[in-house]
């Protein structure tokens, strides 16, 4: 069992949702990612998920794109990402760390050379945006081969068809995306949510992610009803940037949130 | 790979998009569902008679096609070798060969119920011709453009606000096509029930790459035909300039099982491409995943994007179809490279000696195919797409002539 599914299992059989946060590697600069990881860990994080810069975030909103942007700005590379997971590791050998961004990086990193490093670095799973399990045969197998999981989106365009395609081919957890549109974007309908993952459910014995669209305590408490984990990125992200002249008060801001909503959270079991 | 008559080059892409190891779908989940409804939809409807009717009478009373395959006799004079014949794309309505495929896809469009339509563009040419066909069928239009093209390309900004889209400035990343095509595939995954989303070149996830050729291959039927008529025989070479590599893949698709015809696709070589400073993926750029499919890019070595650059903002592009990057690793096609100068060279050359200016983008296929003719017989024939005409581009060389229009 990987660290991602006996991490799930243990907190399930505690009765909590994981909470877990998404920053952008290397924003607003690299020396800040692993004291930032630290902090949030600290505030009742229970995975990270650390997104890796990308040129051209395609499915980002603004303001993961403009996180992108001043993580590049300071060439913050995936072999960068995956030493900052490494130092990370040397602190906390327990939270699970997935990367999330997009294929390219990985694809001129090559497949074989990334499981092995991310392996070697302590990286648990890997979830690439643009890539679904149509066009993934050969980075799973390198992924497998290291024990990394693979971690898949599903939309709420997915069809049950897809959906069952999707858990088949991925581990460790499944994310459900949970509205059609950016990062950053709109605000949640809870029902369909819920009624959306209750489908999931019954096509699949993996813990279900919910994110896109979780930014206060409330929403986090919400989506903490229905989903095994709520992920949260945009609405940390916003506050590392209305911090970037103040950047000693970013990890006591952003940990303020999460404790927020890990409180939040917590009170309905 | 040698070329060889046993293998049949019209058979890509196979049924997941793949052209070879290139093409393919890769998208966030929320798209596949809609991209294989956009798929279904265009398979049906390509079988669907009287749809392919209303096309041909667009393509005929509304377009002006066929446009004219003109034999430029002094134009080949000049080269001193081969007959060059250009394939005067640059008469089509709105002025480009981008117009056969948004006719295709915004009829297609109004077949799947669609009310709103958006697209990228770069020079413009791509965002004209949707504000134009949204405007024939009454459709709400959005046309994601980067400010830096906002800025050289005014009067297409212009043309596309007359015609009643909305143009919308995108200031993320370098700020040209490729963000442009970014903002489009936000907007498309946020609206996706009631959005069509109009690409303008032959990449994208799959079925863009096989329906924008499909839809630009008339370029290539016409030209055959005309070619046999007038000269009784096959042309020796093709020319096309390639960006994304539409009016390209348009000319070439019904040659590429005659062997005797060679296919050349000129990419931008900017100010060298040496320099560094270029937009030519296939010339000198390596394979990755951008926008929705594998193909060759142009990126560093931790596969980030670069900026490209080049005088003529339709060839601005980082990435190019993935039936290009399969038809290089094939051998069936040849892929080089002009540079800025040598492309206005051509501008001027082709204004002078045939009255005829084309776009900078078509000018570098024009200065590639000069430079083929010098070195052939002038019983050799060369069948060059002039993709567009260079109206869009008077501020920009009068720019460089030191004249402020």
């Amino acid at each position: 069992m990987s660290r991602i599914s006996g991490h799930l299992k243990d907190l399930a059989d505690r009765n909590r949702v994981a909470l877990v946060p998404f920053v952008t590697a290397g924003d607003p600069n690299p020396d800040m990612t692993v004291p930032l990881m630290h902090g949030m860990v600290d505030a009742g994080a229970d995975m990270i998920e650390l997104g890796v810069p990308f040129s051209d975030p395609m499915a980002d909103g603004p303001v993961i794109q403009r996180a992108s942007e001043r993580a590049l700005q300071h060439h913050t590379s995936l072999h960068k990402v995956l030493d900052m997971v490494g130092e990370f590791r040397e602190k906390d050998p327990v939270t699970p760390v997935i990367l999330m961004g997009y294929l390219n990086p990985v694809e001129a990193m090559g497949y074989e050379n990334f499981a092995r490093e991310a392996a070697a670095a302590g990286v648990d799973g890997l979830l690439t945006v643009d890539l679904p399990p149509e066009e993934a045969d050969d980075l799973l197998r390198a992924l497998k081969d290291k024990a990394l999981d693979p971690i898949f989106l599903i939309a709420p365009t997915s069809t049950d068809k897809r959906i069952e395609r999707i858990c088949e081919t991925a581990s460790g957890y499944v994310y459900y995306v949970s509205v059609k549109g950016i990062t950053g974007s709109a605000d949640l309908a809870i029902d369909e949510v819920t009624r959306r993952v209750e489908a999931i459910r019954k096509l699949t014995g993996l813990p279900v992610g919910v994110g896109f669209g979780i930014k206060d305590p409330q929403s986090a408490q919400a989506i903490g009803r229905i989903g095994d984990a709520v992920i949260v990125g945009s609405a940390l992200i916003r506050r590392i940037e209305e911090r970037l002249e103040t950047p000693e008060s970013i990890v006591p801001a952003v940990a303020e949130l999460l404790a927020g909503m890990r409180s939040a959270m917590d009170s309905i079991r | 790979m040698p070329v060889s008559s046993q293998t049949d080059y019209t058979q890509m892409p196979d049924d997941k998009g793949h052209f070879g190891r290139f093409g393919g779908m890769f998208v966030s989940e929320t798209l596949m569902e809609p991209l294989d409804e956009l798929r279904l939809a265009y398979e049906k409807y390509m079988r669907d008679e009287v749809f392919l009717a209303e096309l041909d009478r667009d393509l005929a009373d509304y377009v002006g096609r066929p446009s004219p395959l003109y034999h430029a006799q002094r134009l080949s004079q000049q080269a001193g070798g081969a007959q060059i014949f250009l394939k005067r794309e640059d008469l089509n309505h709105t002025g480009a060969h981008k117009v056969n495929n948004t006719i295709g896809q915004a009829l297609l469009a109004k077949r799947m119920g669609k009310t709103r339509i958006i697209a990228e563009t770069g020079a413009g040419q791509h965002g004209v011709a949707t504000a134009t066909v949204a405007a024939r069928l009454g459709l709400e239009c959005v046309v994601y453009m980067g400010e830096v093209d906002i800025a050289r390309q005014e009067a297409n900004v212009y043309r596309m606000r007359m015609l009643g889209a909305s143009v919308v400035a995108v200031k993320s990343g370098s700020r040209t096509l490729k963000d442009a095509l970014n903002e489009a595939m936000r907007d498309w995954v946020t609206n996706v029930d009631d959005t069509f989303y109009i690409i303008g070149t032959v990449a994208g996830p799959h079925p863009y790459p096989v329906m924008v050729r499909d839809f630009q291959t008339v370029i290539g039927r016409e030209s055959r035909e005309q070619i046999l008529r007038q000269a009784g025989r096959l042309p020796d070479a093709l020319v096309a300039c390639v960006g994304g590599g539409s009016n390209a893949i348009g000319l070439f698709y019904p040659f590429l099982n005659d062997l005797e015809t060679d296919i050349y696709g000129v990419e931008a070589a900017g100010e060298g491409l040496e320099s560094g400073h270029h937009a030519a993926p296939l010339c000198a750029g390596k394979s990755g995943v951008l926008h929705g499919n594998r193909t060759y890019l142009m990126q560093d070595e931790d596969g980030q994007i670069t900026e490209t650059h080049s005088i003529s903002a339709g060839l601005d592009y980082p990435g190019v179809g993935p039936e290009h990057a399969w038809l290089k690793e094939s051998g069936r096609a040849n892929y080089v490279a002009a540079t800025d100068k040598e492309a206005l060279a051509a501008f001027h050359t082709l204004t002078r000696c045939e009255g005829i200016i084309p776009a900078l983008e078509s000018s570098h296929a024009v200065s590639y195919a000069m430079k083929l003719a010098a070195g052939m017989d002038p019983k050799q024939i060369i069948l060059v797409n002039l993709s567009g005409r260079g109206d869009k581009d008077m501020h920009t060389v009068a720019a460089l002539d030191g004249t402020l229009l």
